[in-house]
This record gives structure tokens, sequence and C-alpha cells, in this order.
């Protein structure tokens, strides 16, 4: 059980650390000066809500291992992140749609950790769920106004969705790990969520004038460590630092 | 050039329930797209409880040419304020 | 500073018995501190002063997020990377606030970007420097945010409301910038001697770089005399050096950095510090496009722009779609 919590609490942070990672790359580079702020927001929140997690899983691990020591000190087979999320930025139809994608999950999710019978994943989950539900608002929107948008817009947006579906499925696909989580009431059962997510999506996609994409193929891996090659390129550039002066604090 | 996205004029009611007020501008191509960059870029201070946007084209506003006529009038009018009025002390706080 | 070579329109600095009744009745506005607001009447070297200024400063702030940008996915904590990303994310919103204010004038923010986009319009030479280490973060952090709060307090009473109010603002949100960047070089000197000696060479680096950001000493600076008449600058390029140089010397004492000038002593008669002179041929170089990193941070500018073309022409395009079925839905309806 704590094992299992322990790993979940990883899967959480680490999905949350890579994406705020991903996210904070367009500080600079974005279409529109709004859209720079508004991106930061977002990269902002994730991290903060990486430190909960990660925080939590030291805890529950009792070795002494910090937030820092877990996201600066590990190798890429040990990060449980969801493949998603560390697919590089390509472009803004990529962000947006990698974003809703994980949003809308994401959401669901965290609206059902806040029943948790973990007092400290609830507590997370409830400060979590007020800044998610606002990047699910603006991932959404984006969607839809770039998917109806022009006939550019709509084709990048086309573009994306169907480069990164495949990568959607890892977000359902339950292990021993979940299974076990929701058992204890810890976590909730995937299969609860699921439905909610394809509902909103299905509504979000029409207004969006996006087909729903044909592909059924599950790219996974990432809940196990065995990652794409975009991973190690990230941690090469996060944890630069930290391994090159080993020892040293910041 | 493509078009550029119209200028929107933000007001924003602080912590304090006191009356919306102007903080600044921004861009946006519409109202509702207005409300989101207003509450990214004006209230990552914690700043507001309530975001009211409007375009800047939509805002009409006195001449300044007209600031004596328009305003000087008040001037002379000093009854209208409580320093006006002597009341002795001994009648207590009014 | 972030607007450091400002080419002030206008014939020299008029008396007042020179000017013809309204210009004269503006100047004495000023000269009565009080504020010039976007509809009243200004004399038209004013306005282009004006918007030539507060737009340098808004293109300094946008090219600014650059250079510590590159460091936002490196930095080698949590924390500093939420401190280092809110503190860019700022600088993104002071350009925002600085184009809303030039707009004021007359001129819209795409043609303004247009202007920097073709290589017409300067911004700082500060951050035509290159980024080397984790300490070049702190570096920046104290000794260019430290040079341009020095600025940016005395703009905050400009006579040109907008850019006043804007500045107000900047001012309230930068003053943690700062001090997050002494925080940094604190830490550094305090830490291994690989730390010591990144944040000495941060310091040597940076530190003439900072002192050119004041611009040229006021005996060559042709632009000042009536940009103070109208308010619009309040101190003397040499001033605000002076006093930055006797604020940063004390503060590099006590994390027991040495600033790189031999030529540095404290003088008790002017009671500041002498220092040496700076290389302004090196200044003209960077400003004329010829610094380490000119072409990066233009060319990250304009890809930014280009590549975000098509996201600004969508969201345009559903606004109009959006609004019209508004219109077919309220005609419907009557």
């Amino acid at each position: 059980m704590t094992g299992a919590l322990f790993e979940y609490a990883l899967r959480m942070g680490d999905s949350c650390l890579i994406l705020g990672h991903r996210v904070s790359e367009w500080c600079g580079h974005a279409p529109a000066i709004e859209e720079d702020i508004a991106l930061a927001n977002t990269a902002l929140d994730l991290i903060g809500q990486t430190q909960m997690w990660l925080g939590l899983a030291g805890e529950i691990e009792g070795k002494g291992r910090t937030a820092d020591n877990l996201a600066y000190l590990r190798d890429a087979r040990d990060f449980r992140n969801l493949l998603l999320v560390e697919r590089p930025n390509v472009d803004f139809a990529h962000t947006i749609v990698r974003e809703v994608l994980f949003d809308l999950w994401h959401f669901h999710t965290l609206g059902a950790l806040q029943a948790s019978a973990d007092a400290r994943v609830a507590a997370i989950a409830e400060k979590a769920l007020k800044e998610v539900s606002y990047h699910l608002q603006r991932s959404a929107d984006l969607t839809i106004r770039l998917g109806d948008g022009t006939d550019e817009s709509h084709s990048r947006m086309r573009a994306a969705l169907d480069a990164l579906w495949p990568y959607a499925g890892e977000m359902f696909l339950e292990d021993d790990i979940d299974v076990a989580l929701a058992e204890t009431g810890v976590g909730p059962a995937l299969g609860t969520v699921k439905p909610l997510w394809e509902a909103d999506m299905r509504r979000m996609l029409d207004q969006a004038t996006l087909s729903w994409p044909k592909s059924s193929h599950v790219q996974k891996g990432g809940k196990t460590g065995v990652h794409t090659e975009a991973l190690g390129y990230v941690l090469a550039d996060m944890q630069f630092l930290q391994r090159a002066y080993p020892g040293a604090t910041w | 050039m493509s078009k550029e996205w119209p200028l929107w004029e933000v007001f924003i009611r602080g912590q304090h329930g006191l009356a919306h007020r102007h903080v600044g501008s921004l861009h946006a191509p519409d109202a509702e797209m207005a409300v989101h960059h207003a509450r990214d870029v004006y209230t990552r201070r914690n700043e507001g409880v309530s975001i009211w946007v409007v375009q800047a084209k939509d805002i009409t506003a006195s001449a300044p040419g007209d600031k004596g006529p328009l305003f000087e009038p008040s001037n002379s009018k000093v009854y209208r304020h409580p320093t006006f009025y002597d009341i002795p002390e001994d009648v207590g706080h009014m | 500073m972030y607007a450091q070579l400002v080419k002030t329109d206008g014939h020299g600095v008029k008396s007042l018995d020179e000017m013809d009744p309204q210009e004269r009745a503006f100047q004495e506005r000023i000269d009565d501190n009080q504020k010039i607001e976007p509809k009243d009447w200004m004399p038209e070297g004013y306005r282009k002063t004006l918007i030539r200024q507060i737009s340098q400063h808004a293109h300094s702030e946008i090219v600014g997020q650059l250079p510590e940008g590159n460091w936002i996915t490196r930095a080698p904590t949590l924390e500093r990377k939420a401190i280092l990303l809110a503190k860019v994310q700022d600088e993104a919103g002071h350009g925002l606030y600085l184009y809303c204010a030039a707009e004021t004038l007359g001129v819209s923010r795409d043609e303004l970007l247009a202007q920097l986009h073709a290589g017409k319009a300067k911004y700082s030479s500060i951050f035509n420097y290159p980024t080397l280490t984790w300490a070049d973060i702190g570096a920046i952090g104290w000794l260019v945010d430290g040079a341009a709060i020095m600025n940016q307090v005395p703009l905050q009473r400009c006579s040109f409301g907008p850019y006043s109010r804007a500045m107000i603002r900047i001012c309230k949100e930068e003053s943690f910038h700062q001090r997050q960047g002494y925080d940094i070089m604190m830490k550094l000197s305090a830490g291994t001697e690989a730390q010591k000696a990144m944040a000495q060479d941060a310091l040597n680096r940076w530190w003439w770089p900072s002192l050119m950001m004041f611009g040229p000493s006021d005996a060559d600076s042709v632009h000042s005399a009536q940009s103070m008449a109208w308010k619009i600058k309040q101190n003397t390029n040499d001033e605000l050096r002076q006093k930055f140089v006797d604020q940063t010397v004390p503060q590099a004492e006590f994390i027991g950095l040495t600033v790189p000038d031999p030529d540095l002593m404290w003088n008790e008669e002017k009671g500041g510090h002498d220092f040496g002179e700076i290389d302004w041929a090196e200044f003209y170089e960077v400003l004329k496009g010829n610094g380490p990193c000119n072409a990066e941070r233009m060319a990250a500018r304009v890809k930014a722009w280009e590549d975000g073309a098509w996201v600004r022409d969508g969201l345009n395009a559903y606004a109009e779609k959006a609004a019209a079925r508004k219109t077919v839905t309220q005609t419907a309806a009557e």
C-alpha cells in the first residue's frame, strides 16, 4: 500500500513536473504577449503541484529525499510521468492539444482525489483542482477557437490531435498500483474517469469542428519508466546543474 | 500584416469590496478572451475578485478642452463640503 | 537605460518667451508638475519622443525575457525555477503595460513590433550579452534590475500620465527582482569554490555592460536637456550611474566579490566612488548590432512573431464567426 502510494505520488508529480517544464519553454516565445503570460501561469501552477506531489512521495518513502532530490537526481527510467506530457512543443497547436488532453484527465482525476481516504492526497487535490479548472477552461477554449478558426488553424489542430491521440490512452490504462489504490479508496478507479473524459472530449471536439481521431492505438510505458526519447533531453537540460556540481546548494 | 487584436480596457474589483478600478489595457480577439487575459495579466498577485473589460473604442470621454466649463463651476460650491459649517464642539460628533 | 539613447525631437530647449501660447501653456503645466494625458494638446516633438522612449523601454522588456528565459529550463531547484519563471513573466507583463502606454499616443502595438522586427527600433544594449552560467541569472537580477530600478523609480513622476502610471505598477512588481538576483549571488558566494568562481566571473562580465545601461555621459548626450525640460527624464545619466556604483560596491563587498575595476576608489571629497573609463566603443558597437547576441535575440523575437501569426489570425477568425452567429441568433429572436 505504502509502495503503491509512493509510486502514485511520483506519477502525479512527474507528470506535473515534465508538463510544467515543456510549457515553461514557451516563455518569451509565445504568439502574443498575453499568451506568453498565460502560459507561464500554467507552468507556475504545475511547478507548485510538483513540489506538493514529490514532497509527499519523499515523505512516504521516508529516506529523507526531498522533492528537489526526486526531480533532479533520478534518471529517465525512474520517471513515472505519462508519455503525453514529455512530447515536444512542436507548435502552439501541439502545445494546446497536449494540454487539453491532459487537463481534462487531470481535472476529473483531481475531482475524484478530493475524496481520497488519504488526507494528504485529498488536500493536494483540493488545492490543485482550482488551478487545473482554469487550465482546462483555457485549453478547451483555445482548442474550440483554433479548431473553428481559419483553415490553417484547423489543419494544425487536426494534425496535432492525430499526432498526440495515441498518447492519451495511457491515462486510462489501469495497472496493479491503480487497482490497489482504488481498493483502499486512496485513488480513483480509472474506469470512472474515462467515461467523463470521453463525454467532455466529444462535446469539445464537436464544438471545435474536429472529428474524433480514428486511431485507437495506445502508446504506453511512462507509468513504468519506459519513455520516449524526448524525456532524456528534458532531463539533461533540467538536471544539468545538479549533475555538474554534485552536492552544491543553490 | 494581419489584423491586430483590438484593445480592451480592464477594470478590477480589489479584495476589499471597493468599486472596480481601471488597472490597464490589453489586446484580445473578443470579450471572453479579454477576461481570460485580464485574469492572467492583471491578477498575478492576488489583486482581484472581479473583472470588467470594455473595448477601448467604446469608451466615450469628455473633451480636454471642456475642462473649464465641466469642472470649474463646482469649485465655488463650497457649501457642499462638511467643513463649510462651523458647529460648536459642545454639540459632539456630527 | 532600457531606453538609453532616445533621440529627442525639438530644436534645443526654448525659453517660455520663445514659445507660442499653446506650447507655453503646455510647458507651464509641466513646470507645475501637472500630468499630461493622451487627449491633451502636446507638441509633436513631445509625442514622438515619448513614443520612441516608451517603445524602446517596452522592446527592452520583451527582448530582456530572452537571456534569462534561457535558464528557466535549467534552473537548479524547483523553487529557483518558479522564481525565475515568475520574474521573466513579469517582464512580459511590463512590456505589455508599456506598449499600452505608447498606444495612447496614437501608434499601435503591432506597428511598434514591426519596427522592432525590422531592426528599426532600439532596445537596451544589455540584452545582447549572453547568459553563460547560472550565476549570470543572479548577476542580471542584482545588477541589471538594480540599474533599471534606479532609472524607473524617478520615471514614476514622468509628466505623461499613462507612462507614469505604468511605471508605478512596474516598480511595485519589480521590487522582488533585484532581491532574487542578489539572493542567488549570496548563495553562490557562500557555496563551493566552483560556485564562488562562477559568481565572480558573472560579476566580471556584467559589471561594465551594466554601467553602460545608463547611456552615454551627459556631456555627450544631445537629447537630455529637452527631455528633462519635458520631465520625461528626471535625472542625468551620470547622476544615476554614480548612484548605482555607490549602491552596488558595498553589496559586492558584503558577499566577498570584487568589482572588476582597478580604478575604483572611494572619493571622500565628493562622497562617492571614482571609477574607471567605460569602453564606449563597445557600447556603440552593441547598439549598432554587433554585440555578442544581437542576431540571436532578434531572430528569436521574429520567429516567435511569425510562428504565432496563424494563432492570432485563427483566434480573430473565430471571434468574428462567433460575433456573426450571435447577431444571427439575436435577429432570429426579434
